[in-house]
């Protein structure tokens, strides 16, 4: 009953919030007067999202799918190269250097570029979202295979375990964890890389994503689906976020201290 | 029939590490087969390098450390370590059976001998549990049915008992007077505590910088050992008189 109420309470208090916020940002426009194209008050852009929910519903999907996509293969290739690098210690001193200078690079920057090497629409979404994912997936998986418990090391050099079976036992699971860390922060960045990738791309059409609905709102000065759009993204987001949160949840739940504090109380 | 197993034997062993600290410096010792020996000694003498260099997670820097008479390969030495090094996200059974795993013995055989040990060990009920779930004291327990598994004919124990209290510890040491004798390995064990060495060991080496300061065969049978014994006790205190005769070596 009391745990019930506390989960109440946490979901309850952010949403007081949020409504606080929403309430001041309707109650200010209409008393300021402020033009509805500079800046909208919430009723209207809840209008414009119900009125437009068709188009900003496949909108959203295809955004979803660019951003998944590019997440997925962030994930994959960033669990791979990252073991792989963990694993030859030259490669962790030489690449590793490397990969957090690349990471500094705004995608916004190389976008262009890309151009040149993927076709414009989905696939220049998915290639923009992996690229600025890649990076934490990777650098967490590093950390985390690198940080193995010397003594847990010992025990399988004592068993004389090959490198390959070292890694499957106990560099993978001991880095699911850091990985897991990483993954989150990659999820939020891959909507951000796939809305700069259908900016750049500018593919439109019936199925065009939540970027290019963005600009060509914007054209239109409508400014209040430019905001219903724009929260949509932000949906995308969070539920690929929520998504990579729990499937690490149910990774680590039983043993790691992020999770398994319940269990410890028993002892 | 069973056979004796190996004798083993530090020949001119030393371990020098960098900046010239010589943490062993030509030991030589030989431990009989299927006997129990208690290394003692003041902190940083070298008897845990010593215990790593039986072991082959160090290599010395001169002399050779020999399991003499042994079938020759590596798994048929255990370690167990300070901690219990389980792995976390491994139930109690598959951590036991992991060195069985990486000696690519199947997966039902392993299983088999890893509830074995553990039941041997009173440990059944905890087969399916998380290292998280156990205790300690039980934690260790695990670590030392999981040394058991591979049947060992050399078992290294580096100072088992330090992490836990003094009750749980002497139920360890029965612990490992039952894992000694189930085995019947040429065992060696590292410890601080004189009592629990007089208590388990048929020898006590006392290390002091590196060297062998003094090699005392304990003069009570293990069968009559009580530790609250007139025998026993004066055991203790002459084992105490050498390892305080070594400190002030070490300490010189």
């Amino acid at each position: 009953m009391n745990a019930l109420a506390r989960q109440v309470r946490a979901v309850v208090w952010p949403l007081v919030g949020v409504a606080i916020v929403l309430g001041a940002w309707q109650v200010g426009v209409l008393i300021s007067g402020v033009a509805p194209y500079l800046l909208p008050p919430p009723t209207a852009i809840a209008r414009a999202m119900w009125e437009s929910r068709d188009m900003l519903a496949s909108a959203m999907g295809r955004t979803a799918l660019g951003a998944t996509i590019g997440f997925a293969c962030a994930a994959a290739g960033g669990i791979l190269i990252g073991s792989v690098i963990a694993l030859i210690p030259i490669l962790r001193r030489s690449l590793y250097p490397l990969a957090t200078v690349l990471q500094m690079v705004p995608v916004v920057a190389v976008a262009p570029l890309l151009q040149l090497w993927v076709d414009n629409g989905l696939p220049m979404a998915i290639l923009s979202a992996a690229i600025v994912s890649l990076f934490p997936v990777l650098a967490a998986t590093i950390d985390g295979q690198a940080s193995v418990d010397p003594g847990l090391r010992e025990l399988f050099q004592l068993s004389r375990a090959s490198l390959l079976s070292r890694w499957w036992k106990l560099d993978l699971p001991w880095s699911v964890p850091a990985t897991v860390t990483g993954l989150r922060i990659a999820a939020g960045l891959a909507v951000i890389g796939a809305v700069v990738g259908e900016f750049v791309s500018g593919y439109g059409g019936v199925r065009a994503p939540l970027g290019i609905v963005i600009q060509a709102a914007m054209r239109d000065a409508r400014t209040d689906l430019v905001f219903a759009a724009v929260a949509l993204t932000t949906v995308v987001g969070f539920a690929l976020f929520g998504a990579v949160s729990l499937v690490g949840w149910l990774l680590v739940r039983r043993w790691h201290a992020s999770a398994v504090n319940e269990t410890e109380d028993r002892r | 029939m069973t056979r004796l197993p190996p004798t083993l034997q530090f020949d001119r062993v030393a371990r020098e590490f960098a900046g010239g600290v010589r943490a062993v410096d030509g030991v030589t010792l030989s431990l009989a087969p299927g006997s129990l020996t208690a290394v003692i000694g003041p902190s940083g003498c070298g008897k845990t390098t010593l215990l790593r260099l039986a072991a082959g997670l160090d290599v010395p820097t001169a002399g050779r450390v020999e399991a003499e008479g042994a079938s020759g390969s590596r798994s048929a030495r255990s370690v167990c370590f300070q901690d219990p090094r389980l792995l976390p996200w491994r139930r109690v059974v598959d951590n036991v059976a992991l060195p069985l795993e990486l000696a690519g013995v199947p997966r039902e055989q392993r299983q088999a001998s890893a509830l074995e040990v553990l039941r041997a060990a009173g440990l059944a009920h905890a087969s399916r549990m998380l290292p998280a779930q156990l205790s300690g004291g039980m934690r260790m327990r695990v670590a030392l049915a999981r040394a058991l598994v591979t049947q060992p004919q050399v078992l290294l124990l580096d100072e088992p008992c330090s992490a836990v209290d003094e009750f749980t510890r002497m139920q360890l040491d029965e612990e490992i007077l039952r894992t000694f004798r189930a085995c019947g390995a040429t065992t060696m064990l590292v410890t601080h505590s004189v009592s629990e060495a007089v208590w388990l060991a048929d020898r006590v080496i006392v290390m002091a910088r590196g060297r062998v300061h003094a090699d005392h065969a304990v003069r009570v049978q293990r069968d009559r050992r009580d530790r609250g014994d007139v025998g026993f006790l004066s055991e203790v205190e002459h084992c105490m008189r050498l390892l305080a005769a070594a400190s002030g070596r070490d300490a010189a």
